[in-house]
């Protein structure tokens, strides 16, 4: 375990062979994400061998690590910096890559205010289908030279391509942070979150289950007081624990074996399907549990302009994704030629090929 | 010789003829512009270097009739260029000699502002500030700010994926866009991102941002809309050196704070636009800063009161901090109007826009002093500093012979700098039609290669704004071949990446 080490000759042979002989790979990290998307098809390729920090430069606020670096390792050089990745990356386990975490795309508590692996994304070095070695963006803030290949990749599951490493703007961590309960139930969570959002309130997370509304704070005591003495709200002690267990998705409401449906749709969307539901996100992320089928889901998301992942259990065959307009999935599949010609990366793990 | 040029324009003539004539079947009459003397206004966009009348010039009314000019020049193979509000900086609007200029325009209304989810859908002819001007009685407003937010329009910003003084806290366009509606070549409607924060499938609308209309039409665009800060201050710190400035920039962020918005600008720029705008700036400081700072009344005047202590720790030899809106206001005016402040000290000038690792801003700047004695032209740097993105803006005479030529010299070899310590030669202008040459020193054959498939995937037949924003493979071995590739001649005594 644990060290530096740059293996992407020997992953560049691996994939050339393969691409030859038509050996169809399936891109592993830590492996903590193999339950999302859908089923996993081809010859385990073990990518979290090449790992290390690259280059990290705090007043630049960039980390650059090799996609195997495991999570833990890049937040503990950040903490050490005062700095963190801005996205809050969920992790279950120690083996969690920061390759895993931004193919995956998927973001924790921050996310609607602090952006998603592809708004932090700043460049990546690329191993395509054909055995090169690309590189796309840098290092810099901005950077608008050629087409924006890099935050392609974040959310894409590997199915373009591996990312030997990746280019990340990090943020400094905030000096305070206070999380707020209400007891409400939906609506008044809503009013509640919404009127804050509009006040231009420092939230960095907002959580409502079960009639309790958790809302986490960037700011000093006086403005809690402030926000107290207008909406209420009691102070939670410890309340790391409880982001991070949303984060990882600790809850009960995620130990479940019935289909768990992760829904993303405008934070003020009227969305009335009988169900559990855990909303995240200011309203934005809905995780749902209802007895309906799929298509009435997929509607009823539909309409609010949102749309729906089948995230846990169900047909892992089936139609995990939210279908897409036949003009955008003819160009996913001019994209995947562009990058991976011999479809041999992940086949199928986003849509049917 | 002369034969050849009748004969070209006999053939531009019978062509423009044929196109009118079938956009007037399609169009209102006054949507279709083909008059030679109405057509000039358009042979250009803000880098007036480059100009080319094109061959009809189209301004449609609504999407379907957007829809109908692209179904028509697809199946007729006819080059189109998409042209906002024309301010773009690197010819990326500069018209087809064979080709339609479709001019979004007139595509300008605000379709609504949502107060309840925080977004605003318009059409892409909206201009940058309109949308923040209709969204303020609801107490939001669109966060990137380009200098040229009065005029520029939100198609071409999300073309360019634009940015602006606010863009170190709050985002680039790409940050701030939740879905695009774009019309293809062959005249299909999509919708890219969508109403929650992720869409399914690969990120289109991040690939679409930036893709200087190389990919699509953009004929609708939600936005992202923020809450206007309680309270904003901006401190004008004044610098002897240059360097010490950099440093200050560096310090900041090093303390943890990430400013609403973090530049520099140095004598010469901030000179100009003090005798432009009279904001108050010092006029003998070899560089000010200004460091905006925003949040609740108190936080702002904890966070103010730091940022002060470290800028003068890091040799500012004065610090003022704008008393209220009015002054904020005025500090920032002075900056946003740098460029057309230089353009009245100079017959001419060349905007630059490479961004580069904060650390290397002392270097950069030296070498580009080193730069503008040897070339003998004067250089004027505005900078957004919190971000490493630079604007040297050169300045020449374009009625002395040689003078563009040895300008665009001057640039180039800046960009390549900006390339040989790690940074890009485009920061938010974009390439278009001017860095073309130095995409060649930035990217080698394979990932070039990439682009223009990805540009196939899209489309196939190159069409849209044909021959900008990615060299081919033969221009760039005729680039190396003049001029030796950037990253291993030149600049050897730097440190590679
Ligand atoms: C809501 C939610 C629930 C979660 N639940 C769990 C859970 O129950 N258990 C758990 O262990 N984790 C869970 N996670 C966390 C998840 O594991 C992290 O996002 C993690 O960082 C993924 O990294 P990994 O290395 O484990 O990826 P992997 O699972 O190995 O890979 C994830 C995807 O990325 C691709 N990939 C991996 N590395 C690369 C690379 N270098 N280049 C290209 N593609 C690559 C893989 O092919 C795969 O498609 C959850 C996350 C979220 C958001
Ligand atoms: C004084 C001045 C200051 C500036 N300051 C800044 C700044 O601070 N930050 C910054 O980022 N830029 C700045 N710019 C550059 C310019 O304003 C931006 O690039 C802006 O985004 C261009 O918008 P436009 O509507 O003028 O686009 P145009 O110049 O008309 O077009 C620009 C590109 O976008 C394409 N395009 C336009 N509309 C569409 C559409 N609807 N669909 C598809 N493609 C389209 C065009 O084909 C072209 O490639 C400045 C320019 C000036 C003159």
């Amino acid at each position: 375990m644990g060290g530096n080490q740059d293996i992407s000759e020997a992953l560049q042979a691996d994939v050339v062979q393969a691409a030859e002989s038509g050996q169809q790979l399936c891109l592993q990290g830590g492996r903590s994400k193999d339950f999302y998307g859908r089923e996993l098809i081809g010859e385990p390729f073990d990518l979290n061998q090449h790992r290390g920090i690259v280059d990290y430069e705090p007043t630049e606020l960039v980390i650059t690590a090799r996609g195997g670096t495991p999570l833990t390792e890049i937040e503990a050089a950040l903490t050490a910096q005062h700095q963190m990745l801005p996205f809050e990356p969920p992790h279950f386990t120690e083996a969690s890559t920061i390759g895993g975490a931004i193919a995956s795309g998927l973001s924790g508590p921050r996310r609607p205010w602090f952006g998603a692996p592809r708004d932090l994304l700043l460049g990546i070095k690329l191993l395509d289908g054909r055995g090169q070695i690309l590189n796309f963006g840098g290092q810099v803030m901005k950077n608008v030279a050629g087409y924006d290949l890099s935050r392609l990749m974040a959310g894409s599951l590997g199915t373009l391509g591996i990312l030997l490493e990746v280019s990340i703007k990090v943020l400094p961590l905030p000096p305070q942070e206070t999380t707020l309960l209400f007891e409400a139930d939906t609506e008044n969570a809503h009013a509640i979150t919404q009127r804050m959002c509009l006040d231009a309130t420092p939230i960095s997370g907002s959580c409502h289950m079960d009639g309790q509304l958790h809302i986490r704070l960037e700011c000093d005591e006086t403005r809690v007081l402030q926000l107290r003495n207008r909406f209420g709200g009691e102070l939670v002690e410890d309340a790391e624990i409880f982001w991070r267990a949303l984060r990882d998705q600790q809850f009960a409401f995620f130990q479940t074996d019935v289909p768990l449906w992760r829904l993303s749709m405008p934070p003020a969307a009227d969305f009335q399907l009988p169900g559990k539901q855990l909303i995240e996100w200011g309203g934005a992320l809905r995780w749902f549990k209802g007895d309906h089928s799929m298509e009435a889901i997929r509607s009823a998301v539909s309409a609010t302009g949102g749309h729906a992942i089948l995230f846990l259990n169900g047909d892992r065959s089936g139609e995990i994704f939210h279908p897409l307009n036949p003009t955008i999935a003819l160009l996913h599949q001019r994209l995947k030629k562009v990058f991976d010609p011999k479809f041999i990366f992940n086949p199928g793990r986003l849509y049917p090929e | 010789m002369q034969g050849q040029s009748d004969n070209n324009s006999l053939r531009r003539q019978q062509q423009r003829r044929i196109l009118a004539d079938a956009f007037l079947k399609m169009l209102p009459a006054d949507a279709v512009i083909f008059r030679e003397e109405e057509l000039v206004p358009y042979e250009c966009d803000g880098l007036s270097a480059y100009r080319q009348v094109p061959l009809i010039v189209l301004l449609p009314y609504d999407t379907g009739q957007v829809q109908a000019i692209l179904r028509y020049c697809h199946t007729n193979k006819i080059p189109v260029v998409a042209r906002g509000a024309g301010t773009g900086l690197s010819g990326g609007a500069l018209p087809h000699e064979d080709g339609v200029l479709l001019s979004l325009a007139r595509l300008n209304k605000i379709l609504e502002v949502d107060q309840s989810n925080m977004r605003a859908r318009v059409q892409p002819g909206v201009r940058n500030m309109a949308i923040s001007d209709a969204a303020r009685s609801q107490g939001l407003y669109y966060a990137p700010d380009p200098s040229s937010q009065i005029a520029c329009s939100i198609g071409g910003n999300v073309a360019e994926n634009a940015g602006g003084v606010h863009c170190l806290k709050y985002g680039l366009t790409v940050n701030n866009l939740l879905e695009v509606t774009l019309i293809t070549i062959e005249g299909e409607r999509i919708t890219l991102g969508g109403g929650g924060l992720d869409s399914p499938g690969l990120d289109l609308l991040a690939l679409m941002t930036g893709s200087e209309g190389m990919l699509g039409v953009v004929v609708e665009v939600l936005v992202k809309l923020l809450p206007i800060p309680t309270k904003a201050q901006v401190i004008l710190a004044t610098f002897d050196e240059v360097e010490a400035a950099g440093n200050a920039v560096a310090a900041i962020i090093a303390n943890g704070i990430i400013p609403a918005g973090l530049e520099l600008m140095d004598n010469l720029s901030l000179r100009a636009a003090e005798a432009f705008i009279h904001a108050g700036y010092p006029v003998e400081a070899a560089a000010i800063l200004l460091c905006e700072l925003d949040g609740s009344e108190e936080e702002v005047a904890v966070s103010v009161k730091f940022v002060c202590s470290i800028l003068k720790q890091s040799g500012a030899s004065e610090v003022r901090i704008s008393k209220d809106d009015t002054e904020r206001q005025r500090f920032w005016a002075g900056r946003k109007a740098a460029f057309p402040a230089v353009g009245r000290i100079s017959p001419d000038y060349y905007c630059m826009d490479g961004t580069i690792p904060r650390k290397q801003l002392a270097m950069v700047l030296k070498k580009i002093a080193e730069m503008s004695q040897r070339y003998d032209l004067r250089c004027a740097n505005v900078f957004h500093a919190g971000d490493g993105n630079l604007h040297p803006l050169i300045l020449y005479d374009a009625n002395i012979p040689g003078e563009l030529e040895k300008a665009e010299k001057f640039g180039g070899e800046i960009l390549e700098l900006c390339v040989a310590v790690g940074g890009t030669i485009t920061g938010e202008h974009g390439v278009g039609l001017e860095k073309i040459n130095q995409m060649c020193a930035q990217f080698p054959d394979a990932e070039l290669e990439i682009f223009h498939a990805v540009k196939a995937a899209f489309d196939p037949h190159n069409l849209l704004n044909p021959g900008k924003a990615i060299p081919t493979l033969s221009r760039c071995a005729e680039f190396g071949a003049m001029h030796v590739h950037a990253g291993q001649l030149r600049f050897p005594e730097l440190e590679r990446f």
